[in-house]
């Protein structure tokens, strides 16, 4: 059983107990505890259930690799799922909880899905659940949801803080163990403004665990020293809790500091997000230790060697009573020796290789434990933990020699160096046979925007494993950086160690190596996806051979491992399956981020107000005073009606549409477009832009124009003012003003640099405002000022001049049929002069209407809207405005794209207005059902082998579909407009819409101008 | 994420200000021109593996457009200029041949 050792745990205080609760059981820990090395502490073994089969699960690892000890942390607004327990800090009150089980962990359900994993193969889920078609919706999603996922997303709205921070250093040094201290003193000292970050709460990585010396003192007391050093240099910065997330192009990196996690507060953010532009980055991310495949090494109680080390060293807690050690290396010796202090029996350390001869061994051979080379755990014994193993040779099939009883057991299959961030932004990586592990290829680092190379790997990280080794390599990597800074580095000697006497390691990846399929559907590569050795084998059997498919079939190393214990071993059973080397097989693809980080920590500030700016017209605060109901237009709020006392939101859009047609209305139209166009050769420019003429319109008109994309389709509509001889004013839709104006400057400054032309965005210069109705000149004449009447400003004209006190310029123009003057002011005089026409239009039964009655004005006038009738494959002809389109000239963009083949087919779908029998409103976006076989038999879609009346994918063909569509309170019945295949010449055809329920709805083909078709209301 | 420098207003501009915009050197075909080509300039873009020309916006900056020579798999940039010509500098040409010796892109070497 796990328990605390007294007076060990270099990392806890033994006089600062913590309680908190797992599973709602209260527990008790010391100040400086994780989760895992508490809960161990406790004797809670069982940390959860794994993704597939539910079955037992126990912590393996002490850091961020831990595949197993995923916890569900915190509760209501603090609730997060997912969590490491190796990488959680205890606080008093902390709350735990297991996860993936179904009544409890103890007792789960799921745990059957074990008892039938020899019908759950590799690719299961791609296999089984394809038919029947109707049992997916009601029978296998359904059940594929209940038993799979990690925890539960929480459900209440996060109460936490969380921000983005901006650096840049010329050396960011990521990882703050002995390779990071030594490469960020080298960079220090040169004057370079320097950055370290570490995952951990705590300086110095492993060497401290690993009993390393160094300078002749403890690692712990060097770490101390040197810390101390880098604080003192105020160019250096040092940053504990911060992982460095990803590495991307040019220097730009990520690091996640979790700032309170291990000390919950309301008033400091949570997590920061630091976005970090380097010149130079070192990874000093260090290794870590792999599995090796044995039958049943996913029990509880089966750990790697090196967390077994580090529980008993940094934290006091023994990993069990009597633990088996099993590797294929010298280093895992450390642990028995470790063990062997704290008083825990290790009955065997059993050793794949032949011999075993370095210091390490010798020292526990001296120590009197018996060291057996050569073998191999045959089988572990036990269902929900440890209870014993079986040993056997590592060569042959199995046969067990003996059984030795044990409740825990130590392994340890070699070590793989972080590779993950100098992969991240193209790091290439070189196999290194004699340690059987990928290592950074410093001749193929990632490089930067000048081709120099940014990023070098330093210490184990670079795969310099040993201590002496790792300090020179560090060494080497920081004064490389340093001198590609243009510094000078220093001639100082790399900090000393001793170069241990050790043996190579001997690549294991199954034992023992001739193990059959009975054994080898018990040795788990993935511990959280439940992916074992056998699920791989299949999946090369079946063809898949990249390394990037067997991953995605088999789901190894997805989720939170990324590669990380699971990947060295999956891919040695994949070549071995393949008869390929390791080399040519490859790994997955590295993407950042190294280790999940919150998606608070992503959006930082960006939420609730803050998530984007709100634009708001110089009359907003009068809408809101007015009751307005908002509706987001691109970033502007606009009123979609002014609901008053009692009324509905539909009663007020029917009030306001009435009485615009009856009385007068006030839409504020701030948001529209204002793009002014001047200089020398401004016509010749609008004449480009626009499908129709824009150069010979008089100064004192206005015209209605259409832009076009080089495709021919239309993306932009509005009117246009002639100012001056060289000055048109382009008035574009609300959403278009910036990517309009973006639009011509893309043509000015690309392809017609020489033209002599400005343009500049004017829309929030003015305040505009638009008097709409029969009685909207009376109210203009009640204000005073400036000649309105017919005579002086007839349609389509403007004029400026002064309204009431106010400077104006006032536009004869209408996008509601009705006599309509637009009016722009500055934008600081808006407010006061809504306020002043709101007070004289009172005694016209004037009202101010929303974005809603503005749409439905236009309908009823058979008017487009960009957005609802074109969808950017709409061209002007589909819509009947070829009046709009210039046969003069001889060249406007979208000219050339709409003489293509496909844009003159006679079948194009075009708009035409739209009836129902029963007057009844079309539902939006509803399609026609074709019925005319007959035409539909001439139609280019009519390709062999598809019948009549059906689509290529034999589905009922359609013919049409509706694009605006309302109750019409004016006319008192639906109106629609659609685009339908012959269009305008079906005048009078009726034909169906389909309902989303299968019903069909007979529709009439009308004229799309449903309301003064003859205009004589606008030219009032 | 890249570093551009924007030969207008002179800074040295993140990709977070910046926006692509596709392939550099396009020669405009309208009212005229065959459809073959029509549809070059319209859809055909080089896709390349090394050297590439490219145009970038300075749109949260000065929000002008530039030019950009730069190597698709090692993000090299080897520099940037005026989007107001048709053909890129001598001197970027004679920097890339230099680093990519026997590089060749549509009508460029």
């Amino acid at each position: 059983m796990t328990h605390r050792l007294h007076d060990h745990g270099r990392l806890v205080h033994a006089d600062r107990p913590v309680e908190f609760t797992f599973n709602g059981k209260r527990m008790e820990g010391y100040e400086g505890d994780t989760l895992a090395s508490a809960l161990l502490a406790n004797g809670q073994l069982l940390v959860g259930r794994s993704f597939k089969y539910h079955r037992p699960r126990g912590i393996v690892a002490s850091g961020a690799e831990e595949p197993n000890a995923l916890v569900n942390l915190g509760s209501g607004r603090r609730a997060e799922p997912n969590q490491r327990a190796t990488t959680t800090e205890i606080f008093e009150g902390l709350e735990a909880r297991s996860q993936n089980h179904w009544p409890s962990l103890e007792f789960d359900i799921g745990a059957i899905n074990g008892r039938l994993s020899k019908f759950l193969p590799a690719g299961f889920y791609y296999k089984m659940f394809m038919w029947p078609r109707a049992f997916w919706k009601h029978v296998y999603e359904p059940v594929i949801r209940q038993s799979a996922g990690l925890g539960p997303a929480p459900a209440a709205r996060d109460s936490d803080r969380y921000e983005h921070f901006n650096i840049t250093v010329d050396v960011l040094v990521i990882g703050g163990g002995i390779a990071g201290i030594t490469a960020a003193t080298e960079a220090g000292g040169s004057g370079a403004r320097v950055l370290m970050v570490e995952q951990t709460a705590h300086w110095g990585g492993r060497a401290p665990a690993d009993r390393a010396e160094i300078d002749e003192t403890p690692a712990a007391d060097w770490i101390e020293d040197r810390i101390g050093a880098l604080e003192d240099m105020d160019n250096v910065h040092l940053r504990l809790r911060t992982m460095g997330a990803g590495i991307y192009d040019h220097g730009y990196a990520l690091a996640y500091e979790r700032v309170t996690d291990h000390d919950p507060s309301d008033t400091a953010p949570r997590h920061r997000l630091w976005k970090i532009r380097a010149r130079q980055i070192i990874t000093a991310t260090g290794a870590i230790e792999r599995p090796l495949g044995f039958a049943g090494n996913d029990l509880p109680g089966v750990m790697l060697a090196s967390a077994a080390r580090d529980y008993v060293e940094n934290y006091g807690v023994s990993p069990g009573d009597r633990m088996v050690i099993v590797t294929n290396n010298d280093d895992a010796y450390r642990t028995a020796i470790a063990l062997y202090e704290a008083g825990v029996d290790v009955p065997v350390v059993l050793d794949a290789r032949r011999e075993a001869l370095g210091e390490l061994p010798a020292h526990v051979r001296g120590l009197g434990i018996r060291v057996e080379t050569g073998h191999a755990v045959a089988k572990v014994k036990g269902s929900a933990k440890v209870e014993g193993v079986a040993i056997c040779l590592q060569v042959g099939e199995g046969t067990v020699q003996e059984e030795i009883a044990c409740d825990a057991v130590a392994m340890s299959g070699g070590w793989s160096p972080v590779v993950h961030l100098w992969s991240h932004a193209g790091g290439k990586l070189t196999w290194q046979a004699d340690a059987a592990h990928f290592r950074p290829d410093p001749d193929a680092a990632p490089t930067g925007a000048g081709g120099e190379d940014f990023v070098a790997a330093a210490g184990s990280a670079s795969g310099a494993l040993d201590t002496a080794g790792a300090l020179k390599d560090a060494l080497a990597a920081a004064r490389r950086a340093v001198s590609a800074l243009g510094l000078k580095p220093s001639k100082d000697k790399p900090p000393a160690a001793r170069a241990e006497d050790t043996d190579p390691m001997s690549p294991v990846w199954i034992m023992p190596e001739g193990a059959g399929h009975e054994l080898r559907s018990k040795m788990w590569l993935d511990y959280q996806n439940d992916v074992k050795v056998t699920d791989v084998q299949l999946a090369a059997r079946e063809g898949f051979e990249s390394v990037e498919h067997t991953k995605r079939y088999t789901t190894l190393g997805m989720a939170t491992d990324q590669g990380k214990l699971s990947n060295i071993n999956g891919l040695a059973v994949l070549s071995d399956a393949l008869h390929a080397d390791i080399p040519s097989v490859g790994t997955t693809t590295f993407r950042p981020p190294y280790t999940p980080i919150s998606m608070g920590a992503i959006a930082g500030e960006a939420r609730g107000a803050l998530f984007q700016p709100v634009r708001k017209t110089p009359m907003h605060d009068r809408h809101e005073a007015a009751g307005a109901t908002w509706e987001p237009v691109g970033h502007w709020r606009r009123p979609y009606c002014y609901q008053r006392p009692g009324e509905s939101i539909e009663d007020a859009v029917h009030r306001e549409t009435v009485n615009a047609r009856t009385n007068v209305g006030l839409l504020d139209a701030s948001t529209l477009g204002k793009i002014l166009v001047k200089g020398p050769d401004a016509g010749r420019f609008v004449d480009m832009m626009y499908t129709n003429m824009m150069s010979n319109l008089a100064v004192g008109k206005c015209r209605y124009g259409l832009m076009c994309s080089e495709n021919g389709f239309l993306i932009d509509d509005g009117v246009v003012a002639r100012l001056g001889d060289d000055t048109w004013l382009c008035h574009t839709t609300t959403g278009g003003a910036d990517r309009i104006h973006g639009h011509m400057e893309e043509w000015l400054q690309t392809e017609w640099w020489d033209w002599k032309v400005y343009t500049a965005n004017v829309t929030e210069q003015y305040a505009q405002i638009a008097v709409v109705g029969p009685k909207a000149r009376d109210v203009l004449e009640a204000l005073g000022g400036m000649d309105v009447s017919a005579e002086a400003l007839p349609f389509m004209t403007w004029a400026d001049g002064t309204l009431g006190v106010v400077q104006a310029r006032v536009f004869r123009i209408s996008f509601s049929g009705e006599l309509s003057y637009e009016i722009a002011v500055p934008a600081g005089q808006g407010g006061a002069f809504w306020d002043a026409l709101s007070s004289v239009g009172e005694a016209h039964g004037m009202m101010p209407y929303g974005t809603e009655a503005l749409h439905i004005l236009r309908a009823e006038k058979g008017f487009i809207m960009i957005g609802d009738e074109t969808d950017g494959t709409v061209i002007p002809q589909d819509l009947g405005l070829n009046w709009a389109i210039s046969k003069k000239k001889d060249d406007f963009l979208g000219k050339r794209g709409q003489e293509r083949s496909h844009m003159t087919d006679p079948d194009r779908w075009k708009l035409v207005g739209l009836e129902t029998l029963d007057g009844s409103v079309l539902p939006d976006g509803a399609y026609a059902v074709d019925r005319d076989l007959s035409r539909h038999a001439n139609s280019a879609e009519l390709k062999p082998g598809i019948e009549a009346g059906k689509n290529a994918n034999g589905q009922i063909a359609m013919c049409g579909r509706v694009t605006s569509t309302y109750y019409s309170p004016n006319l008192k019945r639906g109106i629609a407009m659609g685009l339908v295949r012959g269009g305008p010449d079906r005048i009078g055809e009726v034909i169906e819409f389909a309902r989303t329920d299968g019903t069909l709805i007979k529709t009439k083909i009308v004229d799309p101008v449903f309301y003064d078709k003859d205009g004589e209301k606008q030219n009032a | 994420m890249l570093i551009l420098h924007c030969p207008n207003c002179g800074i040295d501009a993140d990709e977070t200000e910046l926006a692509a915009g596709g392939e550099a050197h396009l020669k405009r075909f309208g009212p005229g021109s065959g459809d073959e080509e029509f549809e070059d300039y319209l859809f055909k873009r080089e896709n390349p593996k090394g050297v590439h020309f490219e145009r970038w916006r300075h749109a949260a900056g000065c929000g002008k457009w530039f030019h950009a020579a730069r190597c698709t798999t090692t993000l090299e940039v080897f520099g940037t200029y005026s989007a107001q010509t048709t053909e890129p500098p001598k001197e970027i040409c004679d920097k890339i041949s230099g680093k990519r010796p026997g590089w060749a892109w549509r009508l460029f070497k």
